[in-house]
């Protein structure tokens, strides 16, 4: 057995190897912030945000396709994915105390950290192979792939908060099950709901693996459901990529808008939902 | 069973089908990457799996997935040896050590980490991180021990090791926030127990907490390395794309690929039904499993620990 005075050592090093380990991983989380905003705060301009990118050699222009098609998207992910995660949720909260809500609870589990280049190949083979052309609608089933095992998961959590005595007191005034459900159990549930969405929202805003081989990208304003569509994360890839120093600050700029889009939404989602956790 | 329709079966019915969603994905992902990758497999065997060539020059077709798999295993290994003691120090700390205004800040400031999109690490690690590794890991490690074959080769930053590096940031927020969670699961009684037998706080943490969470942080760790293996933009960007034979991670300072950055660099150059793309399907496909694998053995892992702390605390 050592000394008192040697684990009394020990006890201090590794509070002190506490301290070290937080701050190596708050390092690369202040580097990244500051990178973003040094390099891309420069670029920022009202033709920035709304100029279609210009051609080598002359200027790089801005980066509305980008908003434009990332936006787009999120709206078409949204409307497919949201209510499919949140009906699915519902299953596995109220009726999923079995064997088979348990195994969609593991599906859904396992598909929440999912290679998400896969989804990718998935859908570029199961439906943009089939009707022909990249779509925005092909990178918003993708993007929905990867949201709904979110939504499904997140409102379970939330629906699961709200007391079994708040259900009772609705049955007992004789209304039906799917109605306590949808008016009370929800309404109940709803501050959850939304924090859930909205973050998944955050994480398929960012996504880029899967839209590579879904809506390919391009530098055109939306032309139409049967044509591709630039996004964020894809137009920050491919100007990153570029040998143009004009580009890359564009990859900067378009960086510091995505970072600003994704930040307020989980600030902010943080901020609303403070000391507010279901109903002890 | 009521099984007469009513609206209440009528919603239990439609809200479960909807919850086989997950399923559904998981079905019609399986099935499609093994019916787009069979050609490759027939026409390679078991290469496929365990060559190292890549060509895709038509007539001079051979695809062999080995290197890459190789990647994605040295660089995930990188990112666990080096994330996962970070992450677990995060998470004592946390729970443990840290006075109780420091906890809520830092464990959200740690958790931020998780929010920034990959591209833009792989945008950070392009232009910034990998000038860090660089200049204060590769170049001394090349000058004092070169002789050793794995810090042989130029520094030059796109290589397995940045690649490793990023991916081991990634993998904090995972690691750490289950890892506390676990931790925090540990009833109060075990370390009381051990404090009143004369130990210390560290003491404490190693011999009793942690024993006591063990399989929980295992799990945590294996979740940590499915968002390695899986990881895509990040890794595209920093690990320098080569491929066939050169592809095999043999020194840390050497560009490399992996199954993930292989398909996002390649796969639209391929054209639809000939061999190539099948090629890279089946990476997919490999990939998948790998994923699949990882992630039901890490939701067992969890779900299990987690639901002891279930019992116990409610």
């Amino acid at each position: 057995m050592s000394s008192y005075a040697f684990r009394k050592f020990k006890n201090r090093l590794f509070f002190c190897l506490g301290i070290v380990a937080v701050v190596v991983a708050l390092v690369p989380l202040g580097s990244i912030i500051i990178e973003v905003v040094v390099k891309g705060a420069p670029e920022l301009s009202i033709g920035f945000l709304t100029e279609a990118p210009g051609v080598v050699g002359q200027s790089a222009g801005g980066i509305g396709p980008a908003i434009q098609g990332s936006l787009i998207l999120i709206g078409l992910t949204s409307a497919i994915g949201i209510p499919i995660g949140i009906l699915s949720g519902i299953y596995l909260a109220e009726f999923g105390n079995n064997i088979y809500g348990t195994l969609m609870r593991m599906f859904s589990d396992v598909l929440t950290e999912f290679p998400s280049i896969v989804v990718g190949v998935t859908i570029f083979l199961a439906f943009v192979l089939y009707v022909g052309h990249f779509s925005p609608l092909a990178g918003a089933f993708a993007l929905s792939f990867i949201l709904i095992p979110i939504v499904s998961r997140t409102t379970e959590e939330s629906m699961k908060l709200v007391p079994n005595s708040i259900r009772e007191a609705s049955l007992a005034l004789g209304v039906r099950r799917w109605r306590t459900t949808i008016s009370v159990v929800l309404t109940a549930a709803k501050a959850g709901l939304i924090t859930g969405a909205l973050l998944a929202v955050a994480r398929i805003a960012g996504e880029t693996a899967p839209l590579i081989m879904t809506v390919l990208g391009n530098s055109y304003f939306f032309q139409g459901f049967n044509e591709p569509i630039d996004a964020l994360p894809l137009r920050i890839w491919r100007d990153a990529l570029q040998p143009y120093p004009a580009f890359i600050a564009q990859g900067w700029g378009a960086a510091l808008v995505l970072i600003l889009i994704v930040l307020t939404i989980n600030v902010g989602v943080r901020i609303a939902s403070r000391g507010r956790r279901g109903f002890r | 069973m009521n099984l007469r329709l009513t609206a209440d079966n009528l919603f239990k019915v439609i809200t479960g089908v909807v919850a086989a969603a997950a399923l559904f994905i998981l079905l019609l992902t399986g099935t499609t990457l093994l019916n787009g990758a069979l050609p490759v497999i027939e026409k390679f065997g078991l290469y496929f799996f365990f060559g190292t060539k890549w060509n895709p020059v038509p007539g001079r077709y051979i695809f062999g997935a080995l290197p890459y798999l190789e990647g994605t295993l040295v660089t995930s290994a990188i990112a666990l040896v080096v994330g996962v003691p970070v992450s677990l120090g995060i998470a004592i700390f946390v729970v443990e050590m840290a006075p109780r205004s420091v906890r809520v800040p830092v464990s959200y400031m740690v958790e931020l980490l998780a929010a920034v999109p990959s591209v833009i690490y792989g945008l950070w690690g392009l232009f910034v991180f990998r000038f860090w590794v660089v200049d204060y890991i590769e170049n001394p490690l090349h000058n004092y021990l070169g002789w050793i074959p794995v810090f042989s080769g130029t520094p030059f930053g796109l290589d397995v090791l940045t690649a490793g590096l990023i991916l081991s940031i990634m993998i904090i927020p995972t690691v750490s926030s289950i890892s506390r969670e676990v931790i925090s699961a540990v009833p109060n009684s075990v370390r009381e127990g051990a404090y009143s037998i004369g130990a210390t706080k560290w003491e404490v943490i190693r011999n009793w907490v942690i024993t006591y969470g063990r399989s929980g942080i295992f799990g945590a760790i294996i979740l940590g390395l499915g968002r390695a293996v899986g990881e895509t933009m990040a890794v595209t960007m920093v690990i320098g794309n080569t491929v066939g034979p050169a592809a095999i991670p043999s020194s840390l300072f050497k560009g490399s690929q992996t199954m993930a950055s292989l398909i996002a660099n390649g796969f639209l150059e391929a054209s639809p039904g000939t061999l190539e793309i099948s090629a890279y399907i089946g990476v997919g496909l490999i990939l998948l499993f790998l994923g699949l694998a990882i992630n039901i053995f890490a939701a067992v892992l969890v779900t299990r620990v987690l639901k002891v702390k279930g019992g116990a605390v409610e």
